[in-house]
Order: C-alpha cells, then structure tokens, then sequence
C-alpha cells in the first residue's frame, strides 16, 4: 500500500508537470475550434512523418501528440469501463499512466505505415455535445481511408477523445483488450496495470 | 474476484448498466464434435427466420417480401429456438455472439491454420512475388468480382454502381489484359465493391449472430449466408469458356495472402500480441463491417460509444 502512495504521489507530480505544458484553451468549442485541433494534430503527426527519425523517436512524438491532444483521462476511464468503480484512486492513476504509454506504444508501432503518408482533414460536423472531424489518410501504395476524430471541451480544452479508424473505434476496441487482460488475471487490477506496462 | 471468460469479456462490451448476455443456443454443449458441424449450419437459418421477425418494412418492395415469403417457407423445417437479440440490445450496437464457445474452437483452429500455413505462406508470398506483379493479380482479382458485383449492385436496386461494375469489367478485361491492369480506375470509373450480405443487408436483413467461419474467419450469419451464396453464384463460373473452374476462388485466396503479407504486422499484433485475440477480431470485423454498411451519413455505428460527459473520470 505505501508502495502505491508513494508510486502515485510522483505519478501525480509528473501529470502536474505535464499539465503545465499544455497550453490554455479555454475557448468555447466551436466547429472552427474542432477543426483547428486537429488541424493542428494533423500538422504535428505530418511533420513527424516527414521528419525521418528513427522509429523509437516517432514513438515518444507520439506519446506527446496523445498526451496533448487527448482526452486522456476519459479515454482511460472509458478503456476500465465498469471495472474502474472499483478501482482505488491510486490504481485509477497507476492505471492512466500505464494505459498512456501502453496507447503510444501500441498506435507509435503502426506510424511506420504512415511514412511517406498523410492525413487531409476533409470536414467537421456537430454531434451531439461535440463535434466529429474527419480527415482521410493517404497511404502509400493504397486507396485512401477515412480516420475520425471526436473534440469535446469536456475538461474546459478542446480534446479529442475518441479516434475512428474505417468504422473502428479506438475507445471500444482498447476496453475489449484491457477487459480481456482483466479476465486473464481473474479481475485482479493491479496485475492487469502490470501486463499493461509490458503490452503493445 | 473470479469470473467466467464467455461473460467478462462480453461485460466490458457494454455500457455500464447494460445487460448481461444470457444466450445460448441449446444445441451447444460446449464441446465440438463432427456431427455439431452440420447443426452449426443449420443454426443459419435461425437468423433468417429472426431477421424476418425484425426487418425493417419500408424496405421491402412487393417482389422481395414475395421472395422472402418463398425462403421462409423453404427454411421453415429448420427453424426451432433460436436465439435472438432483443431490439434494446442491437439499437445499443452491443455483440450478439451466442455461439460463442463453438466460435471460440473455431478461432483456435483458425490461429493453427495461420501459424503454421498462411503466415509464412503470406510473407514467402509477399517477399518473393515483386510488388507489381502481386498489384496485378490483385486487380485480377478484383475485376472477376466485378460481374457478381453488378449482379449484387441490380438486387440492391443501385443500378448506377451496377452499370459502373459491368462498365469496369468490360474494360479492364479487354484493354487491360484480362484484368491484370486496371485502367478504368485511371479513366477515373469510382471503385465499386458489394456482396450478397450486403444485398440482405438492403433488404432489411439484420446481421444474425457473430460466427467465425473456418478458414474464412470473422463473419455473421448474414453475411456467412452471403460468403456461400457469392461462392456458388459467381456469374464467371457459369460462363460458357473459362481457363479454370473456381477461378474466382483461388484468386480471392491469393488476394488474401497479399493483404496478410502487407499488413503481416498489424494482423499480427491482433492475433497474437493482444490478451484476447478472439474478442479483437470479433470487435473489429463488428465495427468494420456495419461502418461498411451504413451508407452516406448514416449514423449506425454512433450507437456503439457513449456521451463525453456521460462517464465518471474521477481519479483517472
């Protein structure tokens, strides 16, 4: 338990640190506003194509694309799903950095099929309290897809909190897989945010 | 805090409050035998007489409801308890996977079938076979679909991307040696593409249950209904001259071993890197496909997330 404290009380330090990086946009959402997030997303994840660094590079660019871009704690608490209610606070956290790293990791890997690729944000709309953008991706050597961001101003910035991949849903699919290692462990929490520390 | 596999995995599918899945279809004991597989079979027609129950009237035209009328009274014999899913739990864009311990075994099987043969067939392929050439049998491919696709584009009543498949077929064909190139697409003719699950779709056919077919892999009764009906009705095999039966077959295969090939490390980290390799390919072919079905702003697979504001972030 003090093992947790401890872990969680830096953990906590360093989310703090993070926070004061993001800069503050404390507009009211807007459909300018969305498109102008991933506007800026699809500029940073082209400028990192395009830079030509080493893969393990790309992967920590990544993790800073999703830690600023994101909805993070949303996106982990949506990936717990119901398991989350019984989760500490300190598993809660424990669980959010680990799933953080786990997302770059996993989604950092597949950047390799975007080289020599691009994004191209084609339209915005409103759905219900937040809005849809979407942009198609231009692969080499294949037909373009379609990738859909969804942007809330849920935590008072405009973040996307949800990614959409040809109809796949980046929340759904990831609470399947941390259901799954869940049930591998017989529910054990802390055992599942260690497999999570070595997935993706 | 034990749980049994079958519903964990389903319960982090759902909403917080939704429910649990109670089906199971009672000719599944849980264990797979030789004689199951026929009534596994037979279990497709569950899902016709289900999605006769439930379809959606306005899209029947006169001459469908008369068909339907015809195959419902051909399947009638077949059909005894079968499982359905209540209108709350599709509207809610949850799994309907009542077989799932029989799917599972097929899964197992699947996963063998790749490890041991379509893997490293794949890579071999993929490696070996330059780019080009493996471009140009997939365009091959692709252009004998194309008579089946207009047949598919004519049933659904979109006659525009029937003509457009027939159109394709003709000049790729014959300027575009057999198919080996496709210069329609640069005459800039769209690319069209259909099955016969998705004409059932049309008619107001729901999807049935999650099967996984061996060999073929993810699919859903509907659908699966539309794999064997494709299979055996693909207009180029009823053609009075050609080079090999089940052409159409054999090239579907080698398109497959391309794709596999190409994207070996994205399929992979779905097969064997993720905890649950079933419950991914489940979700994903799910997503994919009724993404694929909803037509132009159709907002079918919006049901499957919830409200940004809707869950407790408290602590994460």
């Amino acid at each position: 338990m003090l093992r947790l404290t401890r872990r969680s009380f830096s953990m906590s330090l360093a989310a703090a640190t993070g926070a004061a990086l993001v800069p503050a946009q404390l507009l009211a959402l807007t459909e300018s506003s969305a498109k102008k997030l991933i506007d800026i997303l699809v500029a940073d994840i082209n400028k990192i194509i395009a830079s030509g660094k080493s893969e393990t590079a790309m992967y920590k660019d990544f993790e800073r694309i999703f830690a600023r871009y994101s909805d993070t704690s949303y996106i982990a608490a949506y990936a717990m799903g119901v398991d989350g209610r019984r989760a500490t606070s300190a598993q809660k956290k424990e669980f959010s950095k680990a799933f953080q790293q786990y997302i770059s990791r996993k989604y950092g890997k597949r950047f390799r099929e975007f080289i020599g690729g691009r994004l191209e944000v084609t339209g915005v709309r409103k759905v219900k309290s937040w809005y849809e953008v979407s942009t198609l991706a231009h692969l080499r050597g294949e037909a373009p897809f379609e990738v859909t961001f969804h942007v809330s101003e849920r935590t008072g910035k405009d973040l996307f909190f949800n990614m959409y991949i040809e109809g796949v849903n980046l929340l759904l699919t990831e609470r399947t897989e941390i259901g799954a290692m869940l049930d591998r462990r017989k529910g054990d929490i802390d055992q599942m945010i260690e497999d999570l520390k070595r997935a993706g | 805090m034990p749980r049994t596999t079958t519903k964990a995995s389903v319960a982090h599918l759902r909403q917080p409050s939704g429910p649990v899945f109670p089906y199971r279809h009672k000719s599944f004991k849980g264990k797979i035998n030789i004689f199951e597989l026929p009534v596994f079979a037979l279990n497709l027609n569950c899902y016709v007489e289900t999605a006769i129950r439930n379809r959606k009237s306005d899209c029947m035209t006169p001459k469908t409801r008369t068909l339907v009328a015809v195959l419902a009274a051909v399947l009638a014999g077949f059909l005894s308890g079968c499982a359905t899913p209540t209108p709350e739990q599709k509207a809610s864009g949850e799994i309907f996977d009542p077989y799932e311990s029989t799917n599972r075994k097929m899964h197992a099987f699947n996963l063998g079938v790749d490890r041991v043969l379509f893997r490293p067939a794949s890579k071999g392929y993929v490696t070996v076979v330059p780019d080009p050439v493996i471009d140009s049998l997939n365009s091959f491919a692709d252009n004998l679909s194309m008579p089946s696709n207009a047949v598919d584009y004519l049933l659904q009543g979109r006659l525009r991307e029937s003509g457009i498949s027939l159109l394709r077929f003709i000049i790729n064909t014959t300027i575009g040696f057999a198919g080996l190139a496709n210069p329609a697409s640069e005459f800039g003719i769209p690319e069209v593409d259909t099955d016969f699950g998705e004409t059932l779709h049309v008619w107001g056919f729901g999807e049935g249950a999650y099967i996984e077919l061996p060999l073929y892999g993810p699919t859903t009764a509907r659908d699966a209904v539309g794999v064997v009906t494709n299979l055996f009705t693909n207009p180029i095999d009823f053609a009075p001259t050609r080079p090999v039966d089940n052409l159409g077959l054999y090239t579907e295969v080698l398109r497959r071993l391309s794709d596999r090939g190409r994207f070996a490390d994205t399929v992979d980290s779905i097969l064997y890197e993720s905890a649950d390799s079933y419950a991914q390919a489940r979700i994903l072919y799910l997503q994919n496909r009724r993404f694929e079905l909803a037509g132009e702003g159709e907002d079918a697979y919006l049901d499957l997330y919830t409200d940004p504001y809707a869950i407790d972030t408290e602590g994460f």
